[in-house]
């Protein structure tokens, strides 16, 4: 696969269409290759996709949730869905990504889920990290397989979650980094007597991770030395989220290998009390993106060469329940990002329709999350048919959903 | 390796300690050390000390070599003659449940009682004298692992661990596992308090409509299903009836991780049968075990091979547990993973066997496979020695206790480990966490190990005082790669 003629083509469409994102003219005109870049962003607990991205044209929509369904757009004056083709709609605290959607990188995947129908957080979350639904024995996570199949490399920073413990989806062989923030990985005091002891250990495991661990450290002190400012107009969320994904942004920027990064938002979990164009969802939503939307303007031009992908492990029921809130469901919205994203609102919709429903109450299952995950791993980061065997055992997407540009 | 022992600067403290807790083992037959055993050295009493306790505080060699080895083992595997009333006044009281169902109480509870217990947990791994019980009841949680950031598992946890594991951990291995399946905190994480004969809805119906006109006198009883979660209410409430079905959650971590192991050679249609056995074993609404004869499913089932009669009610689970208590994949499984907890990540397989048959002679008393594997010679050998690599866990602890550090507030500790990637009671797998070295030696992991270190040895790991002056090498000592292991 050739890039660059994908890069400049995308450019072309879109300049004819007088939307150009000014990221891509920039990468077309960048020199070399940069590394293709993959930021996987999980909100746990279960976000309700119906109420993030609004499906305004179904009319059980409104039926089913008779307190806290977003209105259709226009008019309201608490606020409405911002329309996007007419059937769909972001909810009205999301206007910081109509941008994005307006210069056609974003993409979403509606109905979308795991064939497992768990409705278990902990189950179905395991299932989208490993990316083996059904299977609780696989040990690494899908983004940790990526790193395995596509590079020999030993670098810790090729990928890196910014989160306190090592999330599933980067466990496993491959080595990887969890950081609560770039300036808190290093080692206060004794750093260089440390280096030496675990040069010397007897342990070649000890020895490869303390290896690691110092190589990481340096490059971080080199790279990242300074306080990090990011891009004019990057107005990241005063949060622990923001602050995170301002991290990922430092550290792609300070070009120390990253290919995968990862962090998450919790609090989706709203069985009680949602609210609709306001209240608890609302906030949450406004925070998530603001975020997104300022790390899009943060990574500017390197947007060519990276994707953001969101994900939730299932979605929320239909039907509001008896607290104005909603309990656990089946299929759920996934939001893709970047400059080589096709824009637009992906996957089949099944309807909400009684007779469409998912074990009659939830939005069914149309995409696996899967399909979307070996879209951007093999269209963007370039994996091939073999790599994906092995990132996805025992799975092969059986039809693209056409998140990205190829 | 040798192991590093940090004895120079805080024996006051240690001896104030100990001396506090008076040990009062019986001497019996039994304990009477051999003749022919040799005095054993420190490499060996610290080696022992590493694998049945949380590590070797200031003076433990010597007081082991006072005691005696054999009869130090022994002491050891009878927690019941260990004289443990000192660590009571040490520990945290615990919040009641709350009596609202507010769910935002609901979830401050859960934090405040994970706060708790996992301070708990810190304190009795670092002072109690029922050390080899407290290695045992870590083990035994992680492999009966809940998740206490589940749905309302936190509010049933302090019971768990009190009443469901800690009085086993010497038990028979049956008994474990019946007060492990009939406890609240399993019945929630897993689902089956959930699990339900899908045909008990009609047949429950039927029941209800002949009581009626028979209309016998005396109290009421009553049928059906133990009152439904707020969820399940709230799904009643949009009208839809949901019949509740068969869940297998449970009946396959039965299988898979609690008895026979992933490769005990069941199949998919064992995991249906046992989880037919166990419907109606479920939780009241005071949270207690409770067996609801309306949702069982009284049909035959075949497990392993064994035919549970049609008609049955409580005692078909129970009979499934006699099934997987007895079954020789069972014994092997459970020698495995003690062996692997208390050897080395890879036991040797002789001893795994020998532990394996035990376990069968014994009819499952696990203090006699815990006793076959740590005074086995396999146990003893030098390849063995230092062989393990420390959870955070173990990490903590083991830091507090070769420094002799004082204790007063455990919540810094408590976050230390959710840095380290092991949050007490927060692993959200039914396996529970590992305690191989692979899973723990990471870049990452290692630089908070050293920055723990240096932390702890600077004097800034706020509820934590060490005794006297550090030496000047601490961090180095306690961060080092020697110290990782065990």
């Amino acid at each position: 696969m050739n890039r660059r003629v994908f890069l400049k083509s995308g450019a072309m469409a879109m300049l004819s269409l007088g939307f150009a994102p000014s990221f891509l003219g920039r990468a077309a005109a960048a020199v070399g290759a940069r590394r293709k870049l993959l930021i996987a962003i999980f909100q746990r607990g279960a976000v309700d996709g119906l109420n993030m991205i609004v499906p305004h044209g179904e009319p059980d929509y409104y039926r089913l949730r008779p307190t806290i369904a977003i209105p259709r757009p226009g008019g309201e004056p608490m606020g409405s869905a911002i329309d996007l083709d007419g059937f769909f709609g972001l909810h009205p605290s999301m206007a910081a990504l109509k941008p994005l959607w307006d210069n056609h990188s974003l993409a979403i995947v509606h109905a979308c889920g795991s064939p497992d129908n768990t409705r278990s957080h902990f189950d179905a979350q395991d299932y989208m990290e490993s990316a083996t639904p059904g299977l609780k024995a696989t040990r690494d996570g899908w983004l940790n397989r990526y790193l395995q199949v596509s590079s020999e490399e030993r670098n810790p920073l090729r990928g890196v979650a910014l989160a306190r413990t090592m999330p599933r989806s980067l466990e496993g062989r491959a080595s990887a980094l969890a950081i609560g923030s770039v300036d808190e990985f290093g080692v206060r005091g004794a750093s260089a007597a440390f280096e030496g002891e675990y040069e010397n250990a007897s342990d070649p495991l000890m020895r490869a991770a303390g290896n690691d661990a110092f190589a990481a450290m340096r490059t971080l002190h080199q790279a990242a030395a300074m306080p990090y400012r990011p891009a004019a107009g990057a107005d990241y969320p005063p949060t622990a989220f923001g602050k995170a994904l301002a991290e990922i942004a430092r550290l792609a920027k300070a070009d120390v290998g990253l290919e995968v990064a990862f962090t998450e938002l919790g609090n989706w979990d709203h069985h009680v009390n949602e609210g609709s164009v306001t209240g608890q969802i609302a906030t949450r939503l406004g925070e998530f993106s603001r975020g997104l939307a300022a790390l899009a303007t943060d990574l500017d031009d390197r947007m060519a060469d990276t994707v953001i992908v969101t994900m939730s492990e299932f979605g929320r029921a239909a039907a509001e329940n008896g607290n104005r809130g909603t309990d656990h469901g089946h299929g759920n919205a996934m939001m893709v990002i970047g400059g080589n994203v096709r824009g637009g609102v992906h996957g089949r919709w099944p309807g909400l329709g009684e007779g469409h429903r998912f074990e009659g109450r939830d939005l069914a299952v149309t995409t696996d999350f899967r399909d979307v995950f070996t879209d951007i791993v093999a269209r963007h980061m370039g994996v091939s048919r073999d790599g994906l065997s092995r990132i996805f055992p025992n799975y092969a997407a059986s039809s693209s959903p056409g998140v990205i540009r190829a | 390796m040798k192991q590093r022992v940090f004895s120079g600067f805080s024996v006051a403290l240690v001896i104030a300690l100990i001396s506090a807790v008076e040990l009062t083992a019986d001497v019996t037959e039994s304990q009477i050390p051999n003749p022919e055993s040799r005095i054993p050295d420190e490499a060996t009493i610290t080696h022992v000390l590493n694998r049945l306790t949380f590590g070797p505080r200031p003076g433990d060699v010597e007081k082991v070599r006072a005691i005696g080895l054999a009869a130090w083992i022994d002491q050891q595997l009878h927690p019941e003659r260990i004289d443990d009333a000192a660590i009571t006044g040490l520990l945290p009281a615990l919040e009641p449940p709350p009596a609202s169902a507010d769910p935002q109480e609901l979830r401050r509870f859960a934090r405040q009682q994970i706060q708790s217990l996992a301070g708990e947990k810190i304190l009795r791994a670092t002072y109690s004298e029922r050390q080899l019980q407290e290695v045992l009841v870590d083990f035994w949680f992680n492999h009966f692992n809940v998740y206490a950031g589940k749905g309302r598992t936190a509010e049933y946890l302090a019971q768990y661990e009190r009443e469901a594991i800690r009085p086993h951990v010497f038990d028979r291995f049956r008994d474990l596992l019946e007060a492990d399946a009939k406890s609240p905190a399993m019945l929630f994480y897993l689902d089956n308090w959930l699990s339900a004969d899908p045909n008990a809805a009609e047949r429950s119906a039927a029941v209800v409509r002949q009581q009626r006109t028979i209309r016998r006198p005396g109290p009421r009883r009553r049928f059906g299903f133990p009152p439904p979660p707020k969820r399940a209410q709230a799904n009643a409430q949009n009208g839809k009836k949901r019949t509740r079905g068969l869940n297998e959650n449970y009946g396959r971590e039965l299988l898979e991780l609690h008895t026979l192991g992933v490769e005990g050679g069941y199949t998919q249609k064992d995991v249906i049968e046992v989880a037919r056995a166990f419907t109606g074993w479920t939780i009241d609404r005071g949270g207690t075990f409770r067996f609801v004869a309306a949702v069982h499913d009284t049909g035959e089932k075949i497990v392993l091979g064994h035919k549970i009669k049609a008609g049955g009610g409580i005692e078909d689970g129970e009979t499934a547990l006699d099934i997987l208590a007895a079954h020789p994949a069972t014994a092997h499984h459970i020698a495995y993973q003690l062996a692997q907890r208390l050897v080395a990540d890879e036991p040797p397989a002789a001893l795994v066997d020998r532990a394996a048959a035990r376990f069968r002679t014994t009819n499952g008393d696990l203090r006699e496979v815990v006793r076959t594997i740590v005074t086995s010679p396999e146990f003893q050998a030098e390849t063995v020695r230092d062989a393990k690599f420390k959870t955070p866990f173990t990490l903590v602890v083991s830091t507090m206790r070769t420094t002799g550090a004082t204790v007063s507030d455990t919540r810094a500790l408590v976050q230390t480990l959710q840095q380290m990637g092991q949050p007490l009671y927060m692993c959200q797998p039914p396996t529970g966490y590992h305690n191989t070295a692979d899973a723990w030696i990471s870049a990452g992991g290692l630089v908070s190990r050293m920055n723990f270190a240096t932390r702890l040895a600077s004097g800034n790991m706020p509820g934590v005082t060490l005794p006297g002056n550090p030496p000047n090498d601490l961090a180095l000592r306690l961060g080092s790669p020697e110290f990782q292991r065990f």
